[in-house]
């Protein structure tokens, strides 16, 4: 049952119960707890997690939420995760100009500017603005439902949260995320391509041609569909926070505050684990 | 709604025993639901410490108590949003407290649940809300149960209000749409969290006419937690007093008026 299987750790929920209280004891204890307090949560995800699956592989599977949730999750925050992209490329591509240009290497700038964006800055861009705009969003939708009875009310009525509400989300983010990725490289390359033509202009054909020579299909492949396992730490951890929610409108606060954080944090820690694991597997 | 002859004779619990009160001669089977020997804690606090109880079909109990005396707990219990830590309910004859999911998903339909909010979905519309349960287990094409939605609203004196949000309507309102909802796929029993909370005097009047009118259509029956004894007296076949997690005493009104215990005659009184 949502209202009881998973709890938050009473670090991350209650005011109160900050760092500051912990401190007062000795700096071994405060280590003890905050580890602890860390495996507790995380065993605690681990167990909703497995609700989320069990659940999902059982019907009905909810097709017309999970399109909503495209909607919602995936065309929503396409404006902001093509202008961050688009940010991104422009700032990258005047920074890049002055020292590739330093060293005579201006005729890279193409590639360097699409390796980067490819690789890892639109993945990583996108996944922060995602865990920012959509991590938010769930963990103070759900939070807000959870305080209000509403999960309560549709697990009254005979249909199962964990489907209804967290799978949708969490399939919506993992099948969104990467297609935003192509978004932000795309908008990315657009702008560098533009800020490069400003100061001396190129064709953008050329550009792109030159950015991606000696490129593989399979190079651009594990960089942007890493981006699905962002989508799956984000929709989580955004789920997780907002269904266990307690407390009123200070809980739905805090499950969004919190969400946004930690789906923040696992993003980047993920993306350095990632990284690793594609530059070993996909050399 | 059961006859007055067949209400239950008052019975208050002795010291230090659980309450094992049954309904019309101690029978639990065919009976709507069948509550024994339920207990639930949260962390040191005994809320429920052995409710037994029966209701049949086609009765209407009212749980009393003060605040905090597990009323809502029970209720909640009962359709299977928090889990008893010991003893069994019995819906329609089935044990659910150890059921799994689905099955579980497959008894609450057949229960309505009015939450003591309302608890109405707040990104859908009044009609949107209704059809909610409808969707999900109705084989309804969409025209029947858009046909549904309106008599169900309609029976609620609502059928003007389908495109509304739930934000836009008062608590009254609420409560009505929140009945309909309970009511969208005509469940056997209704469990009803505190319908006139919150509300003045009129409205309130105007939900327990509706409820007693819901009842006596529907033919179901109906567990209502409620602090209102006006509401109790007007919608309830029987009444039952939640004290320190047990049943203190049941019985109609009458009955619980002329009890002599100290804790009764208080809560009436104030009540009252």
């Amino acid at each position: 049952m949502v209202s009881h299987d998973a709890r938050i750790p009473r670090r991350w929920m209650s005011p109160d119960a900050g760092p500051a209280a912990t401190l007062s004891s000795s700096p071994l204890d405060f280590i003890g707890n905050l580890i602890n307090h860390f495996l507790e949560w995380f065993g605690e995800l681990g167990l909703f997690a497995w609700q989320v699956l069990r659940s999902a592989v059982r019907r009905p599977f909810e097709g017309r939420e999970l399109l909503r949730q495209l909607d919602e999750i995936g065309s929503k925050s396409l404006p902001v995760v093509a202008l961050a992209g688009a940010a991104i490329g422009f700032v990258l591509s005047l920074e890049s100009r002055s020292s590739l240009v330093r060293f005579g290497a201006k005729s890279m700038l193409p590639a360097a500017l699409v390796y980067s964006i490819i690789h890892e800055t639109g993945p990583i861009v996108t996944g922060l603005v995602v865990s920012g705009r959509v991590g938010a969003g769930i963990g103070a939708e759900l939070g807000s439902m959870k305080v209000t009875e509403q999960i309560d009310a549709i697990e009254a009525s005979g249909v199962n949260p964990y489907k209804f509400l967290a799978f949708t989300r969490i399939m919506a983010c993992i099948l969104m995320l990467p297609l935003l990725t192509l978004a932000a490289d795309f908008c990315g390359v657009l702008f560098g391509w533009i800020a490069e033509t400003l100061v001396e202009p190129v064709s953008f054909h050329r550009f792109v041609s030159q950015g991606f020579v000696g490129a593989k299909f399979g190079d651009f492949l594990a960089p942007t569909f890493r981006t699905a396992f962002f989508g799956l730490i984000i929709g989580m951890i955004g789920c997780f926070q907002g269904m266990n929610t307690k407390g009123g409108t200070a809980g739905v606060g805090i499950s969004a505050t919190s969400s946004v954080v930690l789906s923040s944090l696992f993003v980047i820690l993920a993306d350095v684990v990632l990284v690793k694991f594609i530059l070993v597997f996909f050399p | 709604m059961m006859l007055p002859e067949q209400a239950v004779l008052p019975a208050v619990a002795e010291s230090g025993a659980s309450t094992a009160l049954e309904s019309p001669g101690g029978k639990s089977d065919g009976a709507a639901v069948v509550l024994r020997g339920l207990q639930k804690s949260f962390g040191s606090q005994i809320v429920l410490d052995g409710i037994t109880v029966t209701i049949e079909k086609g009765e209407t109990l009212a749980v009393l108590g003060r605040s905090g005396s597990g009323k809502s707990v029970l209720l909640k219990l009962i359709i299977g949003l928090q889990k008893p830590d010991a003893g069994s309910i019995l819906i329609h004859g089935e044990e659910i407290t150890k059921l799994p999911l689905d099955a579980m998903n497959e008894i609450r339909k057949k229960m309505g649940f009015l939450f003591q909010n309302a608890a109405l979905y707040d990104s859908l519309t009044v009609e949107q809300n209704i059809a909610f349960p409808l969707q999900r287990h109705s084989k309804k094409t969409e025209a029947e149960q858009g046909e549904r939605v309106k008599e169900l609203l309609a029976s609620v004196g609502m059928e003007g209000d389908l495109k509304k949000m739930p934000s836009d309507i008062s608590g009254g309102m609420q409560k009505r749409v929140g009945l309909a909802r309970a009511l969208a796929l005509e469940p056997t029993i209704l469990l009803l969290d505190e319908p006139t909370a919150g509300l003045d005097p009129i409205t309130s009047g105007e939900i327990n006419e509706l409820i007693l009118k819901l009842e006596e259509e529907h033919d179901m029956a109906s567990i209502v937690v409620t602090h209102d004894l006006h509401s109790a007296k007007t919608i309830a076949d029987r009444l039952a007093l939640l004290h320190e997690g047990r049943v203190l005493i049941e019985g109609n009104f009458e009955e619980l008026e002329k009890s002599e215990d100290k804790f009764v005659m208080e809560f009436m009184k104030r009540e009252g």
